[in-house]
């Protein structure tokens, strides 16, 4: 099988298929392993099941996107993933390590930039050096470098409320891989942003993953956004979330634009939305 | 066009901001005293408004010196509102449990009237100062608890995470998110405090003092010395604007990156 699309039929109608992708065996020992892994909110009668058990893994330097319907759960996967939450069953391991609360190797870029506004832009990317205790001074060069690296230089001085939302974003991407974090996990990354804007920073972002090789995360409702920029696609089904299916994407590591028009980028994307049309909801 | 082209210094003046208010004071008085002289306003109802200033500028030591305990008492009470209140509206924000066991009986407690209970204090703390900050405190409390707890709560969940993702401890995290999130509604607050503050001290000399601008207040009463007592008034007046205004400068010098402050920045820079 050349195009590495081993999917079972994802016409039927059963809810949950377990798709495998051509990965074999990953070892355990590197990347993010997740298995059995459900979280439920509440207690009592009030119990709502956000996340079915899933079990996946993620490869080191894999650009891993997740993509579904909303509420399905994707930020909740985001979070128990970077330790903020505590998953209902299961385990997650990062390297071999088992995740029990949050173990810092990772940078979060949200829908929102969310720069602090009483802070100039350099100092909003130094956040995590703050945060960690590190000393500032290393690191000043370095954020200058990343802030460079997106087209922010001259910035630094700048209050977040002078820059557009393009470049807020840019910003918090540069504060997520500030203390050069193995993993980078990006929540609906560019979902705020203009349809023109957004293109830009997924090229941007694509190429951000092929010089930094960062493992990264990313969530989106976007089909085509999700093909454009992944190694691996996850889609999930409907809340609460589980599995629907896990796609390699047979692209290449350099990726234009015209990728968009390429036939296996298409064909990728229709067959990843009929998960969703197969269930009636538009993403 | 010649009027577009050189705006008199006068009119300029004339349309500065800080002087609108006065303005507005000077037609305020020119209404009172033009009141008194059309309607035969005999003095010992309303005063004329010269005669408020001649004792202003007759009694102006006195009234000074009497304003110095004034502003003790609510400069003191006003920082007791805001060494108590803060931390405990970081309580209320904090623990669900803490709130719901203290913010009732905080809002029980301020349906309390202050005059009805200062005497209390009289007869607790005597006739000193304590009683008078007491008051102010009491008075000053509540806007700085209800709003910083707002500011606190207002934190987007979001920026929270972030920072405890990057594995900040919670007083870090605390310092570096949370706390100058609310400044701008703990400001807000302690405005309002501090100009409450004024009248909790007074409240306070009313019930029992030989001293304090509250006092003159209420001997002149007693004598129907009404133009002593407007003076009075208009001392009191003094006293709130200067601690808004010096609040108001505080509050520019601490969160100059405040949506509310940003014309300023612009001006500034």
């Amino acid at each position: 099988m050349t195009a590495a699309m081993r999917t079972m039929s994802v016409d039927q109608p059963s809810a949950h298929l377990r798709v495998v992708s051509e990965q074999s065996a990953p070892s355990k020992a590197s990347g993010i392993n997740l298995s059995g892994v459900s979280k439920t909110y509440g207690t009592g009668d009030g119990q709502v099941q956000s996340l079915r058990p899933l079990d996946f893994h993620i490869n080191d330097g894999e650009f891993f996107v997740v993509v579904g319907p909303s509420g399905c759960g994707k930020s909740t996967l985001l979070k128990l993933i970077s330790g903020l939450l505590a998953p209902t069953s299961g385990e997650i391991h990062v390297d071999g390590k088992k995740v029990t609360e949050p173990h810092g190797d990772v940078g979060i870029v949200f829908q929102n930039a969310l720069l602090l506004p009483w802070r100039n832009i350099i100092n909003n990317v130094l956040m995590p050096i703050d945060m960690k205790n590190l000393p500032r001074e290393k690191y000043i060069p370095r954020a200058k470098e990343l802030l460079k690296m997106v087209g922010l230089e001259g910035f630094e001085k700048k209050l977040p409320w002078q820059l557009s939302g393009g470049m807020q974003q840019r910003a918090s991407i540069c504060r997520a891989l500030v203390h050069d974090p193995k993993i980078m996990m990006m929540d609906e990354p560019f979902g705020a942003l203009d349809a023109m804007t957004r293109e830009k920073m997924n090229v941007e972002l694509s190429r951000i993953q092929r010089t930094t090789g960062k493992t990264i995360l990313l969530i989106t409702h976007s089909i085509p956004e999700a093909v454009f920029l992944a190694d691996k696609v996850l889609v999930m089904t409907e809340r609460p979330g589980g599995i629907a299916a896990i796609y390699d994407v047979p692209l290449g590591r350099e990726r234009t634009l015209d990728a968009m028009s390429n036939p296996i980028f298409t064909d990728l994307v229709a067959r990843i939305r009929k998960h969703f049309m197969t269930n009636s909801t538009l993403d | 066009m010649s009027e577009k082209k050189a705006p008199g210094s006068i009119s300029k003046l004339l349309n500065a901001s800080w002087l609108r208010p006065f303005l507005l004071l000077v037609m305020i008085v020119v209404g009172w005293d033009l009141a008194i002289r059309i309607f035969n306003i005999p003095a010992y109802q309303i005063p004329a408004p010269g005669d408020v200033v001649k004792v202003l500028y007759t009694d102006w030591p006195e009234l000074l010196a009497q304003s110095g305990p004034t502003t003790y008492a609510t400069l003191l009470g006003f920082l007791a509102s805001a060494v108590f209140g803060i931390p405990i509206a970081m309580l209320i924000a904090g623990s669900r449990t803490v709130e719901s066991y203290v913010y009732p009986l905080l809002v029980f407690s301020q349906s309390i009237p202050k005059v009805a209970i200062a005497p209390l204090f009289v007869v607790w703390f005597g006739f000193g100062i304590v009683p008078k900050i007491i008051a102010a405190f009491l008075l000053g409390f509540f806007p700085v608890v209800v709003s910083a707890v707002q500011g606190f709560k207002s934190v987007d969940p979001d920026m929270v995470d972030l920072a405890r993702a990057m594995k900040g401890s919670r007083l870090r995290v605390f310092c570096a998110v949370n706390l100058p999130h609310a400044l701008p509604a703990i400001f807000s607050g302690l405005k309002v405090s501090v100009t409450l503050a004024v009248v909790g001290a007074v409240v306070g000399e009313f019930v029992g003092s030989n001293s304090g601008i509250g006092y003159v207040l209420q001997r002149s009463i007693g004598t129907f010395d009404l133009p002593t007592m407007f003076a009075a008034l208009v001392i009191l007046a003094l006293l709130g604007v200067i601690l808004f205004w010096l609040v108001d400068r505080i509050e520019r010098f601490a969160i100059p990156w405040h949506v509310s402050q940003r014309a300023d920045v612009f001006i500034g820079s």
